[in-house]
């Protein structure tokens, strides 16, 4: 019987047939190789130490994927394996993926954490500060539920004129992470002092939105300060990385951005008692200043001063008027002395003791020679005068003197 | 944001004031000045501090799309 013969065509398709007999499989290997095309399609191979098998998965499929496929990773793929005619060759049709070891979601949430934070959305460059003191807050989270009551509760009872504006989002299931970065952009427009993004706690499922990356985005580009409160204190997401700040839980969060009313008013009654403390303080200061001045000898005896320098200005006197009394009656002495001597040299008291004063023409006569006989002499004795006339003139021993 | 700033504002003023008059180097004048300030300050903030409770609001897209605040009610679990 001779053998028969098939065209290429009819063995591909026949050998496509008994492939895709065996039915949807499960093959469970590592991702090599993996390469997105812009038509949305991913190929890549699965692997093991022994053995590689090429997939395909097509764009439709990517789409429901819950996490990015990539290089090494782990993955239980389902599919159906065929043959690709054209180019003579086999290969598996993927239209499921799960990743060996964790959950999807998990390994998507670490995708999306490592991406992001080389980005620089994590970066602690870009978090704001809260505001001490903010007095309008934005609660844009579920309308119902605990959170937003607990949200309520807390920042009532730390600040009650706190103002406070639920922004009402879905928080889990279809849409909702679009409607949570919408509320986000609403309210950073609308000039809120914060902003607290968040939900209760919940599966890793229903916390989901806010690991989506619209979120996550939403929040980067934010200018108000935003702080993220999702879930449990376990529960860590996305928005937690991105915001400025991670709260633990709503009410958590409450109580991180309210400032504690009680606290605010301590610290005033203590600055109130400073001030008036300080005050006092310095009228004290001063009152006692003045009591050192008031106490001071200047202030007991203020005309002390004033005796000192009339005391000086006794001695001095005294000395003055003693100083000038010597004088005077040192001079009044010399008076006496001088009059006493005058006395003595008084003409008359020579005159008394015998003596006379014989005058020529007025004029004393002291020599005998200047007299001539015929002149006429007046000789003034103590108790009156003599006129004479000379008859001779007479010389030294002839006088006999 | 004005009423924020304003608080902070009084409270740093506050802060400053009570500091120098601690100090003490002020003349009376000065001393006497700084008191009442700081007295203004405090009651400033005693007053914000006993504003009324104010209600919660939720922010509400009307049918002509513009946002509105409207009173809010819990809507319960």
């Amino acid at each position: 019987m001779p053998p028969r013969i098939y065209t290429v065509s009819q063995i591909q398709a026949h050998v496509r047939h008994i492939l895709e007999e065996q039915g949807s499989v499960w093959v469970e290997g590592e991702i090599s190789g993996h390469r997105r095309y812009p038509s949305g399609h991913h190929y890549f191979t699965l692997k093991d130490e022994g053995a590689q098998l090429s997939a395909v998965l097509w764009r439709s499929t990517a789409q429901r994927l819950r996490f990015e496929l990539e290089e090494g990773l782990l993955v239980r793929a389902r599919g159906t394996l065929t043959v690709y005619e054209v180019r003579g060759n086999y290969q598996m049709v993927v239209d499921g993926v799960e990743p060996v070891g964790q959950g999807p979601l998990q390994v998507r949430f670490e995708q999306m954490r490592r991406r992001l934070e080389e980005e620089g959305l994590f970066d602690p460059a870009h978090k704001v500060p809260l505001p001490p003191y903010p007095l309008r807050i934005a609660l844009i989270t579920s309308p119902a539920g605990a959170a937003v009551r607990d949200l309520i509760t807390v920042a009532r009872r730390r600040w009650p004129a706190v103002e406070l504006v639920v922004v009402p989002v879905k928080v889990q299931g279809e849409g909702a992470a679009g409607e949570i970065a919408e509320a986000i952009r609403l309210a950073d427009a609308r000039g809120f002092d914060v902003l607290i993004v968040g939900r209760g706690g919940g599966s890793l499922e229903d916390l989901w939105a806010f690991n989506e990356e619209v979120v996550a985005r939403a929040i980067f580009a934010a200018e108000t300060p935003i702080v993220s409160a999702v879930g449990h204190e376990v529960d860590f997401t996305i928005s937690d990385f991105v915001a400025d700040l991670r709260a633990p839980t709503p009410s958590a969060a409450a109580e991180a951005v309210v400032p504690d009313r009680a606290a605010v008013r301590g610290w005033l009654d203590e600055r109130k008692v400073r001030l008036s403390r300080a005050l006092r303080a310095k009228v004290d200061d001063l009152a006692a200043r003045l009591r050192e001045i008031e106490a001071s000898r200047a202030f007991r005896d203020p005309l002390d001063p004033v005796r000192r320098r009339e005391q000086i200005l006794d001695v001095v006197a005294g000395r003055l008027t003693r100083a000038f009394g010597d004088r005077l009656t040192r001079r009044r002495a010399d008076l006496d002395r001088h009059a006493g001597r005058l006395d003595a040299l008084s003409p008359l008291r020579v005159l008394a003791r015998g003596y006379s004063v014989t005058q020529l023409l007025g004029r004393p006569l002291l020599r005998a020679a200047d007299a001539r006989p015929g002149d006429r002499l007046t000789t003034t004795l103590a108790d009156g005068e003599i006129s004479s006339t000379v008859t001779m003139v007479g010389h030294g021993e002839e006088a006999g003197l | 944001m004005a009423k924020k700033q304003g608080f902070e504002a009084h409270l740093e003023a506050l802060e400053k004031i009570v500091g120098e008059l601690e100090a003490g180097d002020l003349p009376l004048d000065d001393s006497l000045a700084r008191y009442k300030q700081g007295v203004t300050h405090l009651k400033s903030c005693y007053d914000l501090l006993r504003d009324a409770e104010s209600a919660v609001k939720k922010l509400v897209r009307g049918a002509d799309g513009e946002l509105t605040e409207e009173p809010f009610e819990s809507e319960g679990t």
